[in-house]
């Protein structure tokens, strides 16, 4: 307890009072401190982060890359469109109502819907989505008179890849679909995600694929000054996006639209090239498919149409599918009996119908047997016997190495989708291969009875389309073997420069243009006089050629009864050609699943190819099925 | 002509109880508000203006009032202070969370604002009334009046304004003589109870802690202003990146520019030269208000008048540290400078009781 006087109530005070003084200059002083730290000592650093804020690198997207034919036709272009698109992560509240309100001002439709959702599964959510595509100048108006109920969604003009032919050239035009993780990884193995901002398509499959960084170009960049909100507020500097190279084919369109329709309702592959330099005129793999479903991201029902349906519309069969070669075996067994002095071509045989080989027998196509054949009539009435001998005086292991040589059973390097993994390798059979093939012992032998089939293109044997069209354009060629390629130039979008993407060192095989010459002389006895004689009836051109028809199944000496037998248990038949015969401009490969035989089915789609080829004639309807021929040959 | 009427005295009449010092740095401090509305919030300038003409007028009114009269009032304003409080907790309207104002039917209130004079006032009463005999138990009594509507305010929740009418309050008993030993052992007790306010603390408050302690943690949520406005300071530099030339503020990178976070708006546009400029008249302004109550003729003046000057320094630390990354954010707003109607007022209350106090400070006490 203590009494005051005023005088020292006022000391105390004034006391009390220079100390909250001091505490308010040391305060003071302490958020001077803090100033002189973030605006002297740290104003770089500071002043980085909000230059870092305030700018922003916005790609620019190129253009991507036209695909031309050889003559210029566009197979594969871009249109500007606007799309409705939706940045998840900027959504408030239910994803699913805001759609539904959204639907009330634009069309959205349940399979919008359902593209939608799986286009959410396979982002990250930051990612702005479509939800719309390609929506009319109205519906884009409406849109932005309600936009201010739609945060997080927006109006954006893309551009789309669109295919104008539809559904033709499918399988070596390939599509492009939304950027995945293997994309993702492909394009870190290239060293080119810089480039790679803001893209969000990316080649699938076929050419769009193989030739995805000429075609995709290099991405320009805008600097803009943003807010928080992230809305550019204008642009400091910008770099122009280079659009991608346009790739001019080596493929000639009508060619190949004639080609395909040759085909009408049946499954196969053609593969027709240009023997003097490797390029392919066409490429045919049918049913067929519209690689434009796949641009926006395909629907459910139609992802399972293609994929459930029993014709395999998506498998490139002129790539994938391997079948045995059957009789077009026949002209390079020959070449390589004159090549290894096996057989020389005036030498006969007697074919009596069969082929006795311990205690099997090899049965001739034809009753009776062709009599005395030499090796001019066996290719001209494809002489099975002949062959079977052939085969057994060979031995697996030359045959083998004969016919690596003119690329069977090995991957030709075409330019569509992933080097290696694009193309099968099919089989050529070997001892070798028998070996790695089989784990068991026993079934790693190679049997001596194994080669005799091999000789008529049967048994183990299994090549891919693009590889029959390749040693029939080596065979053209003379033994000069090119590389089958689509792309013959890539115009360099900065210079306009045309280049050719793939270096084409040919390699020669070594065989006696002599020994060439009797089997392609056979061969143009096969369209004069032999087994393609129907087919190419009345042509304008000498041509040369060889039917075959490949076993899908072993009848081991039964009557072949193909009217009776299922569909997909039925031959396939096929044939190969060059024409003309002298000069050769062209040669193909015509495969027809369960076509029968090669000269009733695959024959006259050749010639439909060639005559269009050669002489401009355009058909006007599919290539019809020769019922008659069947009679003839295996 | 009525000499009365004559244009010079109404003149006279109209400023003598304005004290020229206290108006010439608060008027720049407005000015300064009104440019940095302008650069962050151009649309709002009008209304400012609006504020800042109001906020004046009440100033000079209570400039008019006699400390006596303010005497008087405190304990009835005080007590109908405490009543409105209660109301809020009872029926106040929600908003964002908070109990904090009051619908009267005719307009809504904030009773809470009104404390920060109302405590003072009343303190500085309690203890002019004591004056001759200080005992402890007085200072017992002083704060539970400053901690129960402290306590309704915190529990509102308003951190910022429960802030600013504890510091308000301790001013007073401190300035009054709170003994030594008490200030320590509070001191001391407040070290202890920290972790139990802690759990006390709503969890917005906590986060606040957190996020000050570490802001980088969470660079998108809570930590977001605080990083933002440090980087808008430091990317200021010495002389700031000019008026309305700040690219944080402009593309609005900073959280209610505006009002609590305009300093970092203020500090990025003019740099440590400008800060150090503000700084400078918040020490004046508070160096001529310890002034006015060292010169005070009473005790409750002296106490009114200290503690109200030191309330616009806890304003001003409090503002300033918060969006420089010292303190946590409190809403707090810098003294004159924010937009806003209701702080402004409040703030030239207490300019008007200064100017009131100054003008009486010869005046003997009845």
């Amino acid at each position: 307890m203590e009494f005051k006087n005023p005088q020292e109530d006022l000391e105390r005070f004034r006391n009390r009072l220079t100390i909250a003084g001091g505490f308010v200059l040391f305060c003071f002083g302490l958020l001077f401190a803090r100033f002189f730290w973030l605006q002297i000592v740290q104003h770089a650093y500071y002043d980085t982060r909000a230059e870092d804020n305030r700018i922003s690198l916005v790609p620019i997207v190129p253009n991507r890359g036209l695909i031309l034919d050889r003559n210029g036709v566009i197979l594969a272009r871009n249109y500007s469109a606007y799309t409705l698109e939706i940045t998840p992560s900027k959504i408030n509240g239910d994803l699913e109502a805001a759609i539904d309100e959204l639907a009330t001002v634009v069309d959205v439709q349940a399979k919008d819907r359902k593209r939608f959702k799986k286009l959410l599964e396979e982002s990250k959510n930051f990612e702005s989505l479509p939800i719309r595509t390609r929506l009319t100048d109205e519906e884009v108006a409406r849109f932005i008179a309600h936009r201010y109920r739609f945060p997080g969604m927006d109006i954006k003009a893309r551009l789309f890849r669109q295919y104008p032919f539809g559904a033709f050239a499918a399988h070596l035009l390939g599509y492009i679909g939304r950027v995945n993780d293997k994309d993702l990884e492909r394009i870190a193995g290239e060293e080119q995600e810089a480039n790679y901002r803001g893209t969000d398509h990316f080649g699938k499959t076929g050419l769009e694929q193989h030739y995805e960084f000429d075609l995709h170009g290099t991405t320009g960049f805008e600097q803009v000054e943003v807010d928080a909100g992230g809305h550019a507020v204008r642009t400091l500097e910008r770099t122009a996006p280079v659009a991608g190279n346009d790739l001019t084919l080596t493929v000639d369109a009508k060619l190949q639209e004639i080609a395909e329709k040759a085909f009408g309702t049946r499954r196969g592959a053609l593969v027709a090239i240009e023997p003097a330099t490797g390029g392919i005129l066409a490429l045919v793999s049918v049913p067929n498919y519209d690689p434009n479903l796949f641009v926006d991201g395909i629907g459910t029902s139609d992802w399972d149409g293609l994929n459930t349906s029993a014709d395999k519309p998506m498998v490139n069969r002129a790539l994938n599918g391997a079948y045995p070669p059957g009789s077009t075996f026949k002209p390079y067994m020959a070449l390589a009996a004159l090549t290894l002095g096996k057989r020389r071509p005036e030498q006969v045989i007697y074919d009596p119908g069969y082929f006795n080989f311990g205690n099997y027998t090899f049965r001739d196509d034809k009753k009776g047997g062709h009599g005395m054949v030499n090796m001019y009539a066996s290719i001209v009435h494809s002489c099975d016997t002949y062959y079977y001998m052939l085969a057994n005086d060979l031995g697996i292991d030359n045959i083998a190495n004969f016919m690596r040589q003119f690329g069977f059973g090995q991957k030709t390097g075409i330019d569509l989708g992933i080097e290696g993994t694009s193309e099968s390798e099919g089989v050529l059979p070997s001892q070798e291969w028998k070996r790695k093939r089989f784990k068991k012992p026993e079934q790693q032998k190679w049997y001596a009875g194994e080669t005799i089939s091999i000789g008529i293109g049967q048994g183990y044997n299994s090549y891919t389309p693009i590889q029959l069209a390749q040693a029939v354009a080596g065979l053209a060629n003379d033994g000069v073997m090119y590389r089958p390629h689509l792309v013959r130039t890539v115009t360099d979008a900065r210079t306009g420069e045309k280049r050719a993407p793939v270096p084409t060192p040919p390699r020669t095989i070594a065989i006696k243009q002599e020994h060439i010459d009797v089997v392609k002389q056979a061969m143009v006895g096969v369209n004069k006089e032999g087994t393609g004689a129907r087919a190419f009836a009345g042509a304008g051109y000498v041509s040369a050629g060889k039917t075959g028809t490949a076993q899908v199944f072993s009848y081991k000496g039964a009557e072949h009864k193909t009217e009776t037998m299922a569909a997909h248990l039925r031959d396939h038949a096929l044939f190969i050609a060059y024409a003309p015969a002298e000069q050769p401009t062209i040669a193909l490969a015509v495969l027809v699943e369960n076509g029968g035989f090669g000269a009733q089915a695959a024959a006259p789609i050749a010639r439909q190819v060639l005559d269009y080829y050669l002489l401009g004639k355009v058909p006007n309807a599919p290539a019809p099925a020769d019922e008659a021929a069947r009679e003839e040959e295996q | 002509m009525n000499p009365d009427w004559h244009p010079r005295v109404l003149l006279y009449r109209l400023l003598a109880p304005i004290d020229l010092p206290l108006l010439m740095l608060s008027g720049l401090l407005v000015l300064t508000a009104l440019a940095m509305v302008a650069s962050a919030s151009p649309e709002r300038i009008g209304n400012q203006l609006l504020n800042i003409g109001v906020a004046l007028l009440v100033m000079r009114i209570v400039a008019q009032v006699p400390p006596q009269r303010l005497m008087h009032l405190a304990l009835p304003i005080f007590a109908g202070g405490v009543l409105l409080l209660v109301g809020v907790a009872l029926f106040g309207d929600v908003t964002k969370g908070a109990r904090r104002w009051l619908n009267l039917g005719f307009m809504r209130i904030q009773p809470s604002e009104m404390m920060k004079i109302a405590m003072p006032l009343m303190l500085a009463w309690y203890f002019q009334r004591h004056e001759a005999l200080l005992r402890l138990r007085d200072y017992a009594v002083a704060t539970l009046i400053l901690l129960v509507p402290t306590a309704l305010i915190a529990r509102q929740p308003d951190l910022g304004t429960a802030i600013l009418v504890l510091a308000a309050g301790f001013y007073v008993i401190f300035l009054a003589g709170l003994p030594w030993k008490i200030i320590v052992g509070m001191l001391g007790a407040a070290a202890a109870g920290a972790p139990l306010v802690w759990g006390m603390l709503h969890d917005y408050q906590r986060a606040r802690i957190v996020t000050l302690l570490d802001p980088e943690k969470d660079p998108l949520g809570k930590g977001f202003h605080i990083i933002q406005s440090t980087i808008a300071i430091g990317s200021g530099g010495i002389i700031g990146k000019g008026w309305g030339q700040g690219t944080q503020a402009q593309l609005e990178f900073i959280p209610e520019r505006h009002t609590d976070f305009i300093f970092s708006v203020f500090s990025e546009e003019f740099g440590l030269l400008g800060n150090m400029l503000l700084l400078g008249l918040y020490a004046m302004l508070i160096a001529r208000g310890m002034m006015i109550a060292v010169n005070a003729a009473t005790l409750f003046s002296r106490l009114l008048a200290g503690a109200i000057t030191l309330i616009f320094f806890t304003y001003a630390f409090v503002n300033m540290g918060m969006v420089s990354g010292i303190l946590p954010v409190v809403g707090v707003p810098l003294p004159f400078i924010s937009y806003g109607g209701t702080a402004l007022v409040t703030l030239f209350v207490g300019i008007g009781i200064l100017m009131s106090i100054h003008r009486h400070r010869m005046l003997v006490q009845k």
